[in-house]
């Protein structure tokens, strides 16, 4: 993993600074509140519903276990115990308290970790696939090309205040598990047809909230050494000429959308090539030096297999389910990658208590080189764990109500903290992610439905991915009550699509009712071997609708 | 001169508390964390004197977002919002009842 260096260090150090004495002014009211808010964001410190929230960046979800030990710390000394690991890889507390966030920061600091440019209209954190350097699939892993564009989009003069936020992921596999199309800007590791060479395709304009789209390719292969001259081309384009008058229309997708791809992409190239590249590239020694964090850890020879792990799992049917689930195949013989499902049945999604984030520390130095990864789909992932260890850490796990066996199924649903928390919020989501769970809590029934994504969000701005998920749930309110939307179809990998919505929207109490209809028709039309989103792919919209169409009419 | 546009009487004035972010009402001799605690407007210049006293602490740096809050009377003449947002603001996240003010005032 990455370590700061110097620089670093003291750009965050000077930035603790910096936002305490801001803080000071404002509380002595020599700050309006005015001033005050565009610099608090900065900051990642948000007014909620309850209470002030920190937001915490966890660049591109790679943590040690000295980190989240300072985050459990944290939580049961700064906040009420527990923290909320978000769909952009990041830790909120809910619980902040103004007076107390300097001194947070400075903690957070000791640790290196910040929560600089994880709100405000900004490039936010940088996320990646959470399988990164492990993934048997990888091309090449995407951790140091995210360093680099974090360390060069950290405190950016150019584009610290862009129209609007800025969102960048960064993929290294066959496969896209950093949902690379919704962002404002994708970044995907790919080998050129001709020669082999690993290079870039750039994807821009993606996006979810109140106008979802998809990204477009924007360049088909970037040699790797342009990198950051043609991410500065695309932002300085999008800064200069995206839209300012409008919130809602400020996003890099409208331009895309309201200029055309090809007219954008010339934008883009014709300032590309005014760059002076040698300065705009980055050093390579730099380059060299970031990757040399990101080499393998010191692994064993093991074999494929491991006998331990299976004779344990011939004894233990909850062990098997766990390894049936979460386990994802490594590059390495002998071990895999393992994921803590942040998904108790009834539980909140992505929440995780001080106690458990040390269980988890504790785990990940043990058993996996001090490392872990927060997920997109709001899990935490060891990443170098041995097969032969699995059967000790699911006991550990379950000690600590983390073993859910669930990962990738119906119960591992995505959903923001609605309006339990959320001032933007118009309904409540967690509640609902609750009623589903338990719904469908039984593991056989699980198993039975297979892969699957429940994505819930509690107001347009889609948090929760709501548009992605195979079956997507958007609380609003209509007539002075809360009131969601059902979206089926939506897909957040290779085949990117955005859900088509079922109905009406219908009371909290009627969700998990219409999901199992929705589910039922999948279940008695699927053919063999076929997933959710396969048999919804062949059949279309109709059968799913009429299935849904009952229950709203009863609702109505 | 147009008309105030405010909520439906009677209302109360809900704010965050600058350095806490504290969900806070107005009371008669300041502000409290306790929501059975907030002074009721009953009539236009009770909600108009409400919201002076608002923005005056807003100015003097010692809340944010002061806003008047419509609310119903239960059967012990203490106000309930009629918003479910609102609602929440007075109680704390529905998904965890051992923290906000439902579990500080055994709501």
């Amino acid at each position: 993993m990455y370590r700061y260096d110097q620089f670093d260090e003291r750009l965050v150090r000077e930035r603790v600074a910096q936002f305490a004495s801001q803080v000071e002014r404002r509380i002595a009211g020599a700050l309006t509140e005015e001033e005050f808010l565009p610099l608090r964001l900065k900051n990642g410190l948000y007014l909620q519903l309850h209470s002030y929230m920190l937001r915490i960046a966890v660049p591109y979800g790679s943590l040690r276990a000295r980190q989240l030990r300072q985050l459990a710390r944290i939580a049961d000394e700064y906040d009420r115990g527990y923290g909320h690991f978000t769909t952009r890889t990041n830790l909120q507390f809910h619980w902040a308290k103004l007076k107390d966030v300097p001194t947070v920061l400075g903690l957070l600091a000791d640790v290196e970790m910040h929560c600089i440019q994880t709100s405000g209209n900004c490039v936010r954190n940088v996320t990646a696939d959470h399988f990164a350097g492990v993934a048997y699939d990888e091309i090449e892993d995407p951790r140091p090309v995210a360093e680099l564009i974090r360390q060069w989009s950290s405190l950016h003069p150019e584009f610290e205040w862009l129209g609007r936020k800025f969102k960048i992921a960064v993929a290294g596999a066959a496969h896209d598990r950093a949902v690379i199309k919704s962002h404002d800007l994708g970044v995907r590791i790919v080998r050129d047809g001709k020669t082999g060479e690993a290079g870039y395709e750039i994807l821009v304009g993606g996006g979810l909230g109140r106008t979802p789209m998809a990204g477009q390719t924007l360049r088909e292969f970037l040699p790797r050494e342009d990198l950051l001259a043609y991410i500065e081309a695309a932002l300085r384009v999008y800064n200069l000429d995206g839209r300012r008058d409008n919130k809602f229309k400020a996003r890099i997708k409208i331009l895309v959308h309201e200029t055309g791809i090809e007219a954008f992409r010339a934008e883009v190239e014709k300032e590309f090539a005014r760059i002076d590249k040698t300065k705009a590239n980055g050093d390579p020694a730099e380059l060299a030096r970031i990757a040399a964090y990101f080499t393998s850890p010191p692994y064993e020879s093991l074999p494929e297999v491991s006998r331990k792990l299976e004779e344990a799992q011939a004894k233990d049917v909850e062990l098997s389910r766990f390894v049936e689930h979460n386990l994802f195949r490594h590059k390495r013989k002998g071990y895999t990658a393992l994921t803590i499902s942040l998904k108790p049945i009834g539980g909140t999604p992505g929440d995780i208590s001080s106690d458990q984030m040390r269980a988890v520390a504790d785990l990940a130095e043990q058993y996996s080189f001090d490392e872990l990864r927060v997920s997109h789909a709001q899990n935490l992932i060891l990443p170098y764990v041995r097969l032969d260890d699995v059967p000790e850490i699911f006991a550990r796990l379950k000690a600590h109500d983390l073993a859910t066996p669930n990962v990738g199924l119906i119960t591992d649903i995505i959903s923001c903290p609605g309006l339990d928390y959320c001032a933007l919020a118009t309904a409540r989501s967690i509640p609902v992610a609750q009623a589903l769970s338990n719904r469908f809590a039984d593991p056989a029934k699980q198993a039975e439905i297979g892969e699957i994504s429940i994505k819930i969000s509690g107001c347009i701005n889609a948090c929760g991915h709501h548009h992605i998920g195979n079956i997507g749930i958007l609380g609003l309110e209509k007539k002075g009550a809360e009131s969601y939307q059902i979206t089926i179809g939506g897909d957040p990998g290779d085949d990117y699509a955005l859900g088509e919505l079922l109905g009406p929207g219908l009371p909290a109490e009627k969700v998990p009712e219409a999901v199992e209809r929705v589910v039922a028709v999948y279940l008695a039309e699927r053919q063999s071997g076929e997933t959710f989103i396969e048999t919804y792919r062949r059949l279309g919209l109709a059968p799913f609708k009429s299935a849904f169409k009952e229950i709203a009419d009863v609702a109505a | 001169m147009a008309a105030v546009k405010r909520p439906p009487l009677p209302v109360i004035l809900v704010a965050s508390d600058l350095l806490e972010g504290d969900v806070v009402f107005a009371t008669s001799n300041g502000w409290t964390r306790n929501p059975r605690e907030a002074l009721v407007a009953r009539d236009d210049g009770a909600a108009q004197a409400l919201e002076v006293l608002g923005a005056t602490a807003f100015l003097r740096a010692k809340v944010v977002g002061p806003y008047l809050v419509d609310v119903e009377l239960d059967a012990e003449g203490l106000p309930v919002p009629r918003h479910y947002r609102e609602i929440l603001r007075t109680l704390g996240p529905s998904v965890r009842p051992d923290v906000g003010k439902q579990a500080d005032f055994q709501i």
